[in-house]
């Protein structure tokens, strides 16, 4: 598609599509969005935004909702933090 | 009439309890604690946790301190799920007013061997970078620790069973006789003594004790791992703590090991429910924002309300119960029940047993109420 664009994650250029959300991007990357408190990886369990499960660190800020989130160039996302 | 079925029957599995009934076991004594819930389900559960030396009185810097001594000494033992960590406590100066409460607070535990550091406005912005600009100073307490305050009663009362001490969990006192409890199946234990050790309930189970129960809310974020790095507190919280009758809120903020942050503190009196008091609430985190901007920008996980026993001079009952040949009172730890459970098991046990007591028990003994009290 000719409006794809890049995103990062953990520094690795991701390349998305308009209208992915961030858990989209994280699964194209094969990257869980976070470990857990025991050392467990974890991802989108309700895709809607009550779970939050799928917290992630997006242009720095900690425990945003993946799965809420539009893909936007240039965004960073971290998920090793 | 035989011999009671146990030398001690302690009411109250909190940590205060928990830690008698180890103390008592570890003595050798025949021990039985009754619960009408869990271990550690009131204000241990409800309360931050923290281990901290206090000089609101000379009274209660004995007490504090020792008990830190006796929970430094206990830190090897204890499992993993306590969580004890020294990250310090910083008592933070908002104006020269506040500074001077610092220097005098340095001298006095400077005195008495506690480690501090007075820290100025540089010091405090690199020990926590995420105070707001414009603060005065700070004191650093560095034998100041945390812990998970459940985790530690269930230590204590495990420790407690492997020395033999029995345990009754959802068995509800509905009165202490002399020598013994009755509970609400009607059953009842005897004992040599019994000891109240039920917190903020103990005036249900023995009355006129001055015991008033003192709400709190607490709130518990998500995890920001590395932005709180000591337990902050506010020396404006000595205005509001010492009040004995004001709502009153003051920063209080404690990193856990999880790298969540505990956010208080509310102090109200006759406020007998446990629902969130939301304009308590609001007025509480505003106040941790003023000190702490970026705090308005976590998650928070979960707010809750306890219930901290209350007595007027802000010092706990450790001693006989006057009025009774058979009861002890080991309760009225206001909002430093975690810190001082230790001390106090120490010289309740002391006392019981005739041995020598390691502070002055005169100040805690339940007896001082029938003078000092009466005016208030």
């Amino acid at each position: 598609m000719s409006s794809e664009f890049t995103i990062t994650v953990n520094g690795t250029p991701v390349s998305v599509s308009p209208g992915a959300t961030v858990a989209v991007a994280l699964m194209i990357a094969g990257r869980p969005c976070r470990m857990s408190i025991t050392g467990e990886p974890r991802g989108p369990l309700c895709g809607m935004g009550i779970c939050f499960e799928c917290r992630a660190v997006v242009n720095g800020i900690p425990h945003s909702r993946s799965c809420q989130l539009l893909c936007e160039p240039d965004m960073d996302v971290r998920t090793d933090e | 009439m035989g011999k009671p079925a146990y030398d001690v029957v302690i009411v109250g599995a909190g940590i205060v309890g928990a830690a008698c009934a180890d103390a008592f076991a570890e003595r050798g004594l025949r021990v039985v604690v009754v619960d009408r819930d869990v271990v550690g389900s009131g204000a241990t559960a409800a309360g931050m946790g923290h281990i901290v030396v206090m000089d609101d009185s000379d009274a209660q810097f004995a007490l504090t301190n020792y008990s830190q001594r006796l929970w430094q000494q206990l830190m090897p033992e204890l499992p993993d799920n306590v969580e004890y960590q020294q990250p310090g406590t910083i008592w933070v100066a908002a104006d020269d007013e506040e500074m001077t409460e610092v220097f005098r607070k340095r001298d006095y535990y400077q005195r008495r061997g506690v480690g501090v550091d007075v820290l100025d406005y540089q010091q405090l912005q690199e020990a926590e970078p995420n105070l707001r600009e414009g603060l005065v100073g700070g004191l650093l307490v560095t034998g100041d620790a945390v812990l998970y305050p459940p985790c530690a009663a269930r230590f204590l009362i495990t420790r407690a069973q492997q020395r033999g001490a029995k345990v009754k969990l959802g068995a509800s006192v509905t009165q202490i006789a002399e020598q013994k409890v009755r509970l609400s199946d009607h059953q009842e234990i005897s004992a040599e003594i019994v000891v109240n050790a039920a917190g903020a309930n103990a005036p249900d189970l023995t009355p006129a004790l001055g015991i008033k129960k003192r709400k709190g809310h607490l709130v518990i974020t998500d995890r920001y791992p590395g932005f709180l790095r000591h337990q902050l507190v506010e020396l404006g919280y000595l205005k509001s703590a010492h009040s004995v009758s004001v709502d009153s809120v003051a920063f209080n903020v404690q990193p856990r090991r999880t790298g969540q942050i505990l956010i208080g503190s509310s102090r109200q009196y006759g406020a007998e429910h446990k629902e969130v008091d939301q304009s308590m609430l609001a007025n509480m985190v505003r106040r941790a924002q003023e000190y702490m901007p970026a705090l308005g920008m976590m998650s928070a996980v979960r707010v809750w309300t306890g219930f901290r026993a209350a007595t007027p001079d802000k010092l706990p009952l450790i001693g006989p119960c006057p009025g009774y040949r058979s009861l002890w009172l080991a309760t009225g730890h206001e909002g430093l029940g975690i810190t001082t459970s230790l001390g106090t098991a120490r010289i309740l046990v002391d006392q019981v047993t005739g041995s020598r007591t390691a502070i002055a028990a005169e100040p805690y003994l339940p007896s001082r109420a029938a003078t000092e009290y009466a005016h208030v």
